[in-house]
């Protein structure tokens, strides 16, 4: 008999093989919970959910409140502009605040990478990360892996491929961790300026050349190009990036036949991917979404439907 | 510690369990309803598998296969916050409209109710049958909740501390329903 004792989703890292089996099995059944006359259950009924992001997103958040929600959960959605943060005493004052409320559950997106175990000491809630700095993005990951034992059919012995801004990207940083688990290999593939060394570190092979890059892998999950966030120094210009890292139908020819592409989204289009390829990738990017909301009710009701009596502050 | 179970008695056998099934199957046919409108309901485990036993009696005699659901009921139990949460969930997968339908709702063993109170609940939200009915092979009393069954297969007089155990080949690898009794 398998038994959950996770009380916090903080890191891929700190999840084993069997822990993310759990979270795949659980996320199959919600997916056919989703497609009921009343898309609801009363798993989660008297729960309180909190959304706290101290970082701009819209995706992941009505993803996680829509799951929230499907599970009978009550949801409070807290955002604050990414300046009020920069002060590390008020996220703790925020989470002290909200704690007068006795949530059960926080989920976290916040731009400081690796900071939330510190929140713990300030809380009785579940806290779950959706996304902490360059750090993790737990559920993307684990979204990402659920959509290619979907489709492939196992986790095992993939060569998996990631490309764009590496450095910046937690959804990379995760999905190395998650894949290594299954045994598959990971190679990391972007401009030089955007892998930092440690990665090789993580046991990934890094290519510069996606050409190279992009032979006989069975899954690609494409970057997206966070235009708004970095400093655009580290590429000289967009046009250069999309003439070496833009998947295009001739450089998806290189890959295994069977190969498939996803991308956390919303793609910009041309930049990470030739819109030439849209009718035949997107469908699988819009199954990741339904995916997530399915993996995001799993989580949701692992850490929410906890025994009583764990709930102790951590000291 | 948890308590450590022995047997006790054997209540049915694998002749008794197969001749008890042909008599529940025999009684949904001779109730009032109209055969086409009956849809079968299976609660996960045990139930699935004595709901495709009788779904199969049914063919044998009326040369009509019933459509058959499957329920797991574990997003719907009302002590998830005691038991903490179960990671292991099986199909809940009812694949035909269950609107204004003769539904059966089939159990291996009726206790205090619980489950079948979270089953209801998880039916209503596929629908709205016509009738909801209750098929259990083992009633075994004890009940917490105001439930009772229309189809019995056996009522067993137990006590409290006792469990009763339907085993079937599907799951099991044998075919017998037992009480068992703590020895601590």
């Amino acid at each position: 008999m398998v038994e959950w004792t996770k009380k916090h989703i903080l890191e891929i890292k700190d999840l084993t093989r069997q822990e993310m089996e759990v979270v795949f099995n659980l996320a199959s059944s919600f997916k056919e919970v989703s497609q009921r006359e009343v898309k609801k259950t009363p798993a989660l009924r008297g729960k309180t959910v909190v959304n706290l992001f101290f970082e701009n997103s819209t995706r992941t958040r009505t993803s996680f409140e829509l799951a929230a929600k499907r599970l009978s959960a009550d949801v409070l959605n807290f955002s604050s502009s990414t300046s009020s943060i920069s002060k590390g005493e008020s996220v703790v004052d925020t989470i002290k605040n909200l704690e007068s409320y006795h949530p059960d559950i926080l989920i976290i997106r916040i731009d400081t990478s690796a900071c939330l175990k510190n929140f713990l000491n300030y809380t009785k809630a579940s806290i779950i990360n959706a996304g902490d700095g360059k750090n993790e993005h737990p559920t993307q990951a684990l979204l990402d892996m659920f959509t290619v034992k979907e489709v492939k059919g196992k986790l095992e012995n993939l060569n998996v491929l990631i490309v764009g801004d590496i450095m910046h990207s937690r959804v990379c940083r995760s999905n190395i961790f998650g894949f290594q688990k299954f045994s598959s290999k990971v190679r990391v593939c972007g401009p030089p300026a955007f892998i930092p060394f440690e990665f090789e570190k993580l046991g990934v092979d890094v290519f510069y050349d996606l050409d190279k890059a992009i032979e006989e892998v069975d899954v690609i999950i494409m970057l997206r190009i966070q235009r708004e966030r970095q400093n655009l120094a580290y590429f000289s210009t967009l046009r250069e990036y999309v003439e070496n890292f833009s998947l295009t139908p001739q450089r998806l020819k290189r890959a295994k036949r069977d190969c498939i592409v996803m991308h956390p989204g919303p793609v910009n289009w041309d930049v990470e991917i030739s819109s030439t390829l849209k009718d035949e990738l997107h469908p699988l990017i819009l199954k990741q979404v339904e995916n997530g909301l399915a993996i995001r009710m799993a989580v949701l009701y692992l850490v929410g439907a906890e025994k009583r009596e764990r709930k102790t502050l951590r000291k | 510690m948890p308590p450590i179970f022995k047997e006790k008695t054997k209540i049915l056998l694998e002749e008794d369990i197969k001749r008890t099934l042909y008599r529940l199957a025999n009684e949904i046919l001779e109730s009032s309803f109209s055969l086409p409108e009956v849809v079968l309901l299976g609660i996960q485990t045990r139930g699935v598998y004595i709901a495709k036993r009788i779904r199969d009696i049914i063919k044998g005699i009326k040369g009509i296969e019933l459509p058959l659901g499957t329920l797991d009921i574990t997003f719907y139990r009302d002590d998830l916050t005691v038991i903490g949460p179960k990671p292991l969930v099986k199909e809940t997968n009812i694949d035909f409209d269950i609107n204004d339908k003769e539904a059966i709702l089939i159990d291996d063993v009726l206790f205090t109710g619980r489950t079948i109170r979270a089953a209801l609940d998880e039916i209503m939200d596929f629908g709205r049958p016509k009738r909801v009915q209750l098929l259990v092979l083992i009633d075994r009393g004890h009940r917490e909740l105001p439930i009772r069954a229309d189809f019995v297969g056996k009522n067993i007089p137990t006590s409290i501390s006792e469990m009763v155990e339907v085993r079937l080949k599907e799951v099991d690898g044998k075919e017998e329903v037992v009480i068992l009794e703590p020895i601590n």
